[in-house]
């Protein structure tokens, strides 16, 4: 039998803009979010908070609390059961913050849970929380990176010892002093909170006191699975993870925070099924954030505007315990063609959670300096933004001399020029008016890597010719379910109404979470492995079938495509998949497979290498290609000149990312990239008052993040892709690529509009106001 | 949030007499403000007293101007045609405000009484002068970039007022019509019904405690027809105000005859520009008139670390407003 070459492979459905197939469910409210869900005798859980940043508490008065009507238990560090491990000694998963909260009487950030209160009511429930009388000895707290009492130390492994934080490559500073060009600028980022729309919601629901079900908003069931079962000193398969649907994530709900293990503690000591949601304020001490940080570029080229050096440091603040920072660097080192580069991580403690994973982490702060500098040295040199990035064309991937498996970047650029009208821009800066309005066009590059990761599905094709298929995936309300049914219909050949895809669960077959822009293509070519293992069986069940058009043909000489079998060498004589089940009498018939995505895809594939050496470091080591999407962003905005209000009024991205599964939900994705980008670029910031190191507006009116009159019309492309080394299907993640460049298109096209270089995000009227007032 | 009762009034008198019998209650408009500080624990409530069912209602012209009901939704007045028409900035102030949902609900009595939006005031766990009188005010070393600049005390610099109707009321001279238990009405003009924060920042209103919004009045006048509201924020809609100017001018030959203006986000209180007004009357209706005039509004201001762009911007966006209202 010949396995399916995604190349050549017709398509009925993949591809097509399906409508999503979960939306009737969503928009007429049958679909459950984690906080919805409720099973019989289900209480409420609510968690207070602590009010100080550092210190201890002095006392905890609970008594009138528990005299609430309904109050099943009122939980402190003086009577939370412990767990059998905390989050620190787990080893396999990791959660993000490695502090568990309410294990002493310590206080290390404000909004720390201080103690949880167990009700039969909501209501009831955060009525005592409000009651609890905790007093503290408060001690100064650090605020941040830059608080004069904070101390900047070199981590030397940054993201919970997973990255270098020291990387180095040629000669960067000799290279930089004899640079003809040099180019010199610090970018500030301020704290950005994830906000989904659904918050963080737990249900805990114990079966005795060894087997658990949690119902946890999770972007990675597999993960919470993992953890809880370290945590709790459990069997794996004695805890269950369910997600059916996220209200969005963008990286705070794929980690493993507190609310869910004092959940589950308190929900055996009760010996009910607890529930509980954060609250809106809640979910800004939560579930981490991207943190506040600064860096550093230093940039080095020739007279022609070719780089020789990229020189590169970053400051940010973490938390009293973990050494979590963005790696910044790594788009800075693998975009253009620069042969020295290096990046150094500075951290300081401060009395903060652990921040975490946001939407392109690292890609979209590192793109900002990295994009913003270019546009600074193409209007230096007075050449073309484009131009300045075609003369660093990157023809293969620098950061380690690997070739592209795809980049389909240069097309990019040209259509998205013409899409845009790029070649009508005025590149005088401050020239362009519009009524009152200056007007300024800018540009910027999108990258995002393919990172490695592999997952299994199941198949099951029913006689009557409907399936369904499973895989423990997750959807962020991204589309992955809609993807994979277009995935499974023609993968069997039939119409999407007749797939069931289910996902979210780790009863299901182990598969990625969504996270790192690796779901898509992970899944899918899971479930085209698992479809494959179908076709053979089908295949096999046909060739010795005397009624089967196949009858005595050699498996190797059959062919599927879109759910028919056929002779390679005489495709009128074959059968569909469904036709040869009915006829064997079987009701259905399961496969199941394996997908790889990214590099262990291309080693399986293309160089096998040992099975024992088969990690993730040895793939990529093994793996010949550097992969990642490419793509680039077009924007016009108007500021005000008297008021400092910029508004983006034109965006235009055009993108490479391989195969796309639906035109419609990957154009959503793009746009809520660019949408997203957009946020943190004019308005997202939380501000942590210094003297407390207590966040100030956390609730949505304050924390403001982008509305429709915002935003304007997006115009999104794709450009045709093949990448025959990433994965079955050819596709590239595209969750995270869409916003990464986003925030220096937009300084970029306010440089352009007024002659002033903004550096730091967000860009509110204040700062505009401020820049204008000083000369170009 | 704590437990509290909740009772409908459909007389005045019941409503004003059960708020004069209990310290712990509150009426009970729209709730858009309401609720959320009970949620936020910065309100606690004994007892929710709803005005809905309360007479206070119509949109009317009447000998002393444009009367509206208390308890008329901020969509409804902003979308009548006599407000629209008469009262170009009356209009734009609620059409520009919150969203449309929180418009639909809320009501023009409960709009003049919304509070602060300073964060330190909407969250307990700090020390605030206005929620808790002589705990401190850590917004003056802290995050003020919304806070004012005008008006303000050493105790508190919160905009007390952060919307922007009630900055277009200000500005137009109009009348709140009070009512207490007795059954006694009383007349208050927006410019008297404010306090400054000064010591007591606790204190915001004349409004005594069995006191209900009954009306509001404006006068018509040509500056309230040729008028405009603009408003400066951090995103196009769905924000508070960074600044905002409510401006009405009369102009005969291009003389300004009259003038009415006043600010919003800059004040401890929305923000009426005597001084400015005064100078711009007899003038020419020019841009350097108009700059002359916003210099002098921003007059004493008293900037923080984070909020000194407002001297500036509100500057501009006077100049702005009445260089708009001048050439309509
Ligand atoms: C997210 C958000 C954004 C907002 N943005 C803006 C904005 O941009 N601009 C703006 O102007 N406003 C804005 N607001 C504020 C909004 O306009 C007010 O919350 C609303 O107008 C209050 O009216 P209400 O009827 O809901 O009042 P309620 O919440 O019911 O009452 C508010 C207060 O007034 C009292 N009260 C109500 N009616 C009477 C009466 N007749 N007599 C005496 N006392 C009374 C209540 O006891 C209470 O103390 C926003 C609000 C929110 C929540
Ligand atoms: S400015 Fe006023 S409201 Fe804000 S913290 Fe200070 S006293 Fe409280």
């Amino acid at each position: 039998m010949e396995i399916q070459d995604k190349e050549n492979a017709p398509t009925n459905v993949v591809g097509k803009p399906l409508d999503r197939v979960d939306g009737p469910a969503k928009v007429t409210g049958a679909a459950r979010y984690s906080a919805e869900i409720s099973v019989p005798g289900t209480v409420h859980g609510v968690l207070k908070t602590s009010t100080i940043a550092k210190g201890r508490i002095a006392s905890i008065d609970t008594s009138k609390a528990s005299q609430e009507p309904g109050i099943l238990g009122i939980f402190t560090h003086q009577n939370l059961p412990k767990p059998a491990k905390t989050p620190k000694q787990i080893e396999k998963w990791r959660a993000a913050q490695s502090y568990l909260p309410m294990q002493d009487d310590q206080i290390q950030y404000a909004g720390q849970p201080v103690a949880l209160v167990v009700a039969e009511t909501l209501e009831a429930a955060t009525q005592a929380a409000a009651l609890i009388k905790v007093t503290y000895q408060a001690d100064a707290p650090i605020d941040s990176y830059l608080d004069p009492k904070a101390e900047l130390f070199d981590p030397q492994k940054i993201q919970q010892g997973k990255a270098d934080g020291h990387v180095v490559r040629g000669n960067p500073q000799q290279a930089y002093d004899g640079a003809a060009i040099k180019h010199e600028a610090t970018y500030v980022h301020a704290i950005n909170h994830h906000n989904p729309m659904e918050p963080a919601a737990t249900l805990a629901v114990w079966e005795g006191a060894d087997k658990l079900t949690v119902y946890e908003s999770s972007q990675n069931v597999t993960m919470h699975q993992g953890n809880l079962a370290e945590l709790l000193g459990m069997p794996r398969e004695q805890v269950r993870v369910v997600t059916k649907y996220i209200g969005g994530g963008f990286g705070c709900k794929g980690s493993f925070w507190p609310h869910t293990i004092l959940t589950v503690l308190a929900a055996r000591a009760v010996n009910r099924p607890v529930k509980l949601a954060l609250t809106r304020q809640q979910m800004f001490t939560g579930v981490g954030h991207r943190e506040d940080q600064e860096q550093t570029l230093r940039m080095g080229a020739t007279a022609e505007g070719k780089l020789v050096s990229l020189v590169h440091t970053k400051k940010a603040t973490t938390s009293p315990w973990d050494n979590y920072t963005e790696s910044n660097g790594k788009v800075i080192d693998m975009l253009y063609a620069c042969p020295n580069y290096s990046t150094v991580y500075e951290l300081a403690r401060a009395n903060v959670m652990t921040s975490v994973w946001m939407r392109a982490p690292g890609e979209a702060p590192g793109s900002f300096a990295l994009e913003s500098s270019m546009d600074d040295l193409a209007n230096q040199l007075g050449i073309d933004p484009i131009e300045i990035r075609l003369r660093n064309y990157a023809e293969h991937d620098h950061s380690n001399g690997k070739p592209w498996s795809s980049k389909s970047l240069k097309q990019c650029y040209k259509r998205g020029a013409e899409l845009f009208g790029w070649d009508k821009r005025n590149p005088q800066p401050g020239q362009n008016r519009r009524g009152r309005m200056l007007v300024g066009h800018g540009m910027a590059t999108a990258t995002y890597p393919v990172h490695s990761s592999q997952g299994t599905a199941r198949v099951r094709l029913f006689a009557d010719g409907h399936a369904v298929v499973e895989a423990g995936a997750t959807d962020l309300g991204t589309g992955t379910y809609t993807v994979m049914t277009q995935v499974s219909a023609d993968a069997l050949g039939l119409p999407p109404d007749k797939i069931r895809f289910e996902l979210g669960d780790t009863r299901l077959p182990t598969a990625p979470g969504s996270g790192g822009s690796v779901a898509a293509g992970t899944v899918a070519s899971s479930i085209m492995a698992a479809a494959q293992d179908v076709w053979e069986k089908v295949v096999k069940m046909a060739v010795a079938d005397k009624k089967s058009p196949l009858y005595k043909a050699r498996p190797a000489d059959v062919k599927v495509e879109l759910g028919r079998m056929f002779l390679v060498k005489n495709p009128q004589k074959g059968e569909t998949l469904v036709a040869a089940l009915g006829r064997s009498g079987q009701p259905d018939i399961e496969g199941s497979g394996t997908g790889k995505y990214g590099a262990g895809y291309e080693t399986q594939k293309f160089s096998p290498i040992e099975a024992n050496e088969n990690s993730d470091d040895k793939e990529k080591k093994a793996s010949g290609h550097s992969m990642h999407s490419f793509g680039a962003h077009f924007c016009e905005v108007e500021v005000d000149p008297d008021l400092g209000t910029i508004r983006v009024t034109r965006w235009v991205g055009v993108h490479g990312a391989g195969t796309i599964l639906n035109r419609k939900t990957a154009s959503s994705q793009m746009s809520g990239g660019a949408i997203y980008g957009i946020g943190s670029a004019l308005m997202e910031e939380t501000f942590r008052d210094p003297n407390y190191a207590r966040y100030t507006n956390s609730d949505l009116a304050s924390y403001h993040v982008p509305v429709n009159a915002d935003i304007p019309d997006i115009q999104i492309e794709f450009v045709p892709e093949k990448d025959p080394y990433i994965n079955l299907l050819g596709v590239k993640g595209i969750g995270e690529l869409g916003m990464v460049g986003v925030a220096a298109a937009v300084a970029n096209a306010v440089f352009n509009a007024t002659g002033r270089r903004m550096r730091s995000l967000p860009m509110t009227p204040d700062k505009m106001l401020e820049a204008l007032r000083l000369p170009a | 949030m704590n437990n509290f009762s909740y009772t409908q009034a459909d007389k005045a008198k019941d409503a004003t007499a059960a708020k004069r019998d209990d310290k712990s209650a509150a009426f009970i408009a729209g709730g858009t403000t309401l609720l959320d500080l009970m949620k936020l624990n910065v309100e606690n409530h004994g007892q929710l007293i709803d005005v809905n069912l309360l007479p206070f209602r119509g949109i009317a012209m009447t000998k002393d101007g444009l009367r509206i009901g208390a308890l008329e939704r901020m969509s409804d007045v902003g979308a009548h045609p006599l407000v629209v028409q008469q009262f170009a900035m009356v209009s734009e102030s609620l059409l520009l405000a919150a969203s449309a949902q929180l418009r639909n609900m809320a009501s023009i009595g409960g709009n003049v009484l919304q509070r602060t939006r300073c964060g330190y005031f909407r969250d307990t766990a700090f020390p605030c002068n206005k929620r808790e009188p002589g705990s401190g005010c850590p917004a003056l070393e802290g995050d003020n970039r919304n806070l004012a600049i005008l008006g303000t005390s050493d105790a508190c610099i919160a905009t007390s007022y952060p919307g922007d109707l009630a900055v277009a009321l200000i500005a137009l001279d109009a009348v709140l019509t009070l009512e207490n238990a007795k059954g006694k009405q009383r007349q208050v003009p927006l410019t008297k019904f404010y306090l400054l924060p000064g010591t007591t920042p606790q204190r915001e209103t004349v409004l005594e405690a069995d006191e209900l919004i009954v009306a509001v009045t404006i006068p018509q006048t040509e500056m309230a027809r040729k008028s405009k509201y603009l408003k400066v924020r951090d995103r196009a809609s769905y924000a508070y105000a960074l600044v905002s100017a409510a401006v009405g001018l009369e102009v005969q030959g291009g003389v300004v005859k009259g003038a009415r203006v006043a600010l919003g986000g800059v004040g401890a209180q929305p923000w009426r520009c005597f001084e400015a007004e005064k100078m711009l009357v007899g003038k020419p209706a020019t841009e350097a008139t108009f700059r002359a005039a916003a210099e002098v509004a921003l007059r004493g201001a008293k900037p923080r670390e984070h909020n000194t762009f407002k001297v500036e911007m509100a500057q501009n966006t006077l100049v702005r407003a009445l260089s708009e209202v001048a050439a309509a």
